[in-house]
């Protein structure tokens, strides 16, 4: 018993001391790294610096991070065909997909260092807020509290949707203004909550919602007859309906009740991050507009356009302040080739979802896709 | 006393307060490490939060809410939800699990067996499977609410859940229910005096025949010479479902049976070691003082029993509640289901939400723990 005592006498305020050690440190660490702080910490062509830990962690140091780690840890669906959808051998595909592989490229050179992270709609925050993901690139709309107080940042937007509803064809309704007391299945955490209750409570109709954990949940709910209407973005009711019991049976209704943009997404306070994810966007759309694509890129770098020569870096040196090669956008492109073909590839008129382009066509094209000049 | 490293209580006072502080020290260093990180990630911090409007539906609310209500309104509502599918389910876990506990006892070879699988197999299948198979399985693939089925006159059963008519007050409910008040009242007192009237004089008295009279005849006149106290009011179908009535959710439904069932399971053993522990020669003493059977269950076993069951069956209860925050995988709107899933996800304050969450079931377990052994002191042996 005295031996006992003894020895705990010795360890106790050794652990004690510790702790209150690591109180009094907290203190005289520096605070919050603010402005030029950050810049700094991260030299265009900096090496690496890996190690960098604890709460004094400086911001810009994402690029760091996933460099020393060797691949990006992105944020997809669980499973939503054209978007972000893996299939029985766990490669994944879809538009949001090829976005994270994107990066990838222009971070690495190569498409295939990433890893994906499937998020429903209700974790997908705190997962990247937690650090668990560097991008979230999981058809997530960009609204002003995600924005502000979420502490996200918004890179911009690769798909322009928005919220309708999917009925069964024999309740004989054409029209969403005929869903006066419809009871609707949707998917917790999502800005399609909102609008719902938006869309009833302006046109002044009865509904009740149910809203489900799991998207599997709420369609089966839906295709059980436990609701008589299921909602999401109209992207993700062409891609869920081809995966019900009896897809033919299903009919999308005409109204579209909401703004839906999509995009990708990172953490507030990293600023060459976020500019790093932006422009890997900006720079798919501006080589459609371009004319460059994934099988011409290499005789594009060529090219007489100066346009074409800033994207592709064989003119100017717009990849170092992203801490990046000046090939990066020239890496992405042939990666994944250019905005169009992405879409085409996974969401297009060929494909099974068979979306036009529509708002998602360029801007000279009667869309409204327009992105910044590289310059 | 005075201060020597050698005094045992001194020693141990020291420690005490020494292991006070480092908790409160590390409790201190976690929260600060938080709002510094939340800060520099520029999230929002604090409960300013639960005063905006929550903007969302809830498909159950039993106190009254919009989508023009608080997020602190809708805490309130899963709450409620939450609350009232743990207190009916504890009510049922623990009348089911005593009668199936007494059941595997039964001398009957089938009832004993029958509750035996009963027992195996509902507390050897994971509560979650149990609750998508009560939902997906049997309440979701039901017809329609057009082709429900009739359970009784004027209440249906579909994959909507259960509609019944409204029980709605009249004119005469207030006088009804003052006269069915005064009517236990009365009972209470005459079975009172029954009872001190046995044990003076040893006569008996037909207790349970003139209360029963007294309980149903007394309302009942007034329901005869007024008017009838409570009226029906039947849901008619709408265009989508029933509207009007009274409803229980389907949700709801699969919630509280996967609970009972699997609960009761765990219950039944509870009740049944604690049965077993009462010694054969209490039961063998009973008969022969000419209790019967049913006699000796209810004032000799079970009193004892339940001292042995009393502590174990805290836990189940408390266990029932904590599982009933499986609710939001049948989209149950639960405590779980609606605060720590859409307002944690609409406001993004993680941990706000869940330190909220937390406290809440915290303080729904020390309370039922509080008021259970409240009752477990009043049935342990009083010694003398
Ligand atoms: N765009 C909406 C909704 C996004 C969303 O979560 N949609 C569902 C239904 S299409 C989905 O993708 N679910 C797949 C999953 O949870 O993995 C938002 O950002 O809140």
């Amino acid at each position: 018993m005295a031996r006992r005592s003894s020895l705990a006498s010795r360890i106790f305020p050794f652990v004690f001391g510790l702790v209150v050690g690591a109180g009094v440190l907290y203190f005289f660490l520096p605070g919050p790294p603010q402005g030029g702080k950050v810049q700094t910490a991260q030299q265009p062509g900096a090496k690496p610096q890996p190690g960098q830990q604890g709460p004094a962690q400086p911001a810009g140091s994402t690029l760091a991070e996933v460099r020393a780690r060797g691949y990006i840890q992105c944020g997809v669906s669980t499973g939503l065909p054209g978007f972000s959808n893996p299939d029985d051998k766990g490669n994944w595909t879809g538009i949001d997909v090829d976005f994270c592989r994107a990066v990838a490229a222009a971070v690495f050179g190569d498409a295939s260092k990433v890893k994906y992270r499937p998020l429903n709609a209700k974790d997908r925050f705190t997962a990247l807020q937690s650090g668990e993901v560097d991008l979230l690139s999981r058809n997530t709309t960009w609204t002003m509290s995600r924005d502000t107080s979420l502490g996200f940042d918004f890179a911009g937007v690769i798909y322009y949707d928005g919220q309708g509803f999917l009925v069964k064809k024999a309740s004989g309704i054409t029209s969403a203004a005929q869903l006066n007391g419809a009871t609707i299945c949707t998917q917790t955490g999502t800005t399609t909550e909102l609008n719902l209750a938006d869309y009833f409570r302006g046109q002044n109709m009865s509904y009740k919602v149910l809203p489900f954990e799991k998207n599997e949940e709420a369609l089966s709910a839906y295709d059980n007859g436990r609701c008589d209407a299921y909602t999401t973005d109209a992207s993700g009711l062409h891609a869920q309906r081809l995966i019900l019991k009896t897809p033919d049976d299903h009919i999308v209704l005409p109204e579209v009740i909401s703004k839906e943009p999509l995009g990708p997404l990172v953490r507030q306070g990293d600023p060459q991050w976020e500019d790093i994810v932006r422009w890997t966007l900006f720079a798919l759309i501006d080589a459609e507009e371009l004319g460059v694509t994934s099988a011409n890129v290499d005789q594009q770098m060529t090219s007489a356009s100066p346009e074409v020569r800033r994207l592709l870096g064989t003119e100017g040196k717009f990849g170092e302040p992203l801490g990046l090669s000046n090939g990066w956008a020239a890496d992405a492109l042939r990666a994944v080739g250019n905005y169009g073909e992405m879409f085409e590839r996974n969401v297009g008129t060929k494909t099974p979802l068979g979306i036009p382009r529509g708002l998602n066509a360029l801007w000279r094209n009667g869309g409204v896709m327009y992105a910044p000049p590289i310059r | 006393m005075r201060w020597s490293w050698t005094d045992p209580r001194m020693r141990a006072l020291v420690w005490q307060v020494a292991a006070l502080a480092a908790t409160l020290v590390t409790l201190w260093y976690f929260a600060a490490m938080a709002h510094q990180n939340l800060a520099r990630q520029h999230i929002a911090t604090g409960f300013g939060f639960l005063d905006n409007t929550a903007g969302f539906g809830v498909v159950q609310t039993l106190i009254p809410y919009s989508e023009e209500s608080s997020y602190g309104r809708a805490f309130l509502v899963g709450l409620c939800n939450t609350l009232l599918v743990a207190a009916l389910g504890t009510v049922f876990a623990v009348m089911l699990g005593f009668v199936v506990g007494v059941a595997r006892l039964s001398t009957n070879w089938l009832i004993a067996r029958l509750a035996t699988v009963y027992v195996e197999t509902l507390r050897n299948i994971p509560l979650l499977l149990q609750l998508f198979f009560w939902y997906f399985a049997i309440l979701q693939p039901l017809p329609g609410p057009r082709d429900s089925l009739t359970l009784l006159p004027g209440i249906f059963l579909s994959n909507r859940g259960i509609v019944m008519p409204a029980v709605e007050t009249t004119p005469s409910t207030a006088a009804f229910v003052l006269c069915l008040l005064t009517a236990i009242a009365a009972a209470i007192f005459i079975g009172r005096w029954a009872k001190a009237r046995k044990l003076r004089t040893g006569e008996s008295f037909p207790t349970l025949i003139v209360n029963a009279v007294i309980i149903i005849g007394l309302p009942g006149l007034v329901w005869l010479i007024a008017s009838a106290a409570f009226a029906l009011a039947p849901p008619v179908m709408g265009k989508f479902n029933f509207e009007g009535g009274w409803r229980v959710l389907p949700e709801f439904l699969a919630l509280l049976l996967g609970l009972t069932l699997y609960t009761a399971a765990f219950i039944a053993e509870i009740v049944r070691a604690g049965i077993q522990s009462v010694g054969r020669g209490q039961t063998e003493a009973a008969h022969a003082l000419g209790l019967s059977s049913g006699q000796t269950l209810r004032l000799v076993t079970v009193p004892q029993a339940l001292r042995v069951i009393v502590p174990p069956l805290t836990s189940q209860i408390l266990n029932l509640i904590k599982n009933s925050s499986l609710a939001v995988a049948i989209g149950y709107p639960d405590l779980v289901s609606v605060f720590a899933g859409t307002v944690l996800n609409q406001t993004g304050q993680a941990i706000e939400v869940i330190a909220i969450t937390m406290a809440v079931y915290l303080i729904i377990s020390l309370a039922i723990s509080f008021a259970m052994n409240l009752y477990n002191a009043r049935v342990a042996i009083v010694g003398r």
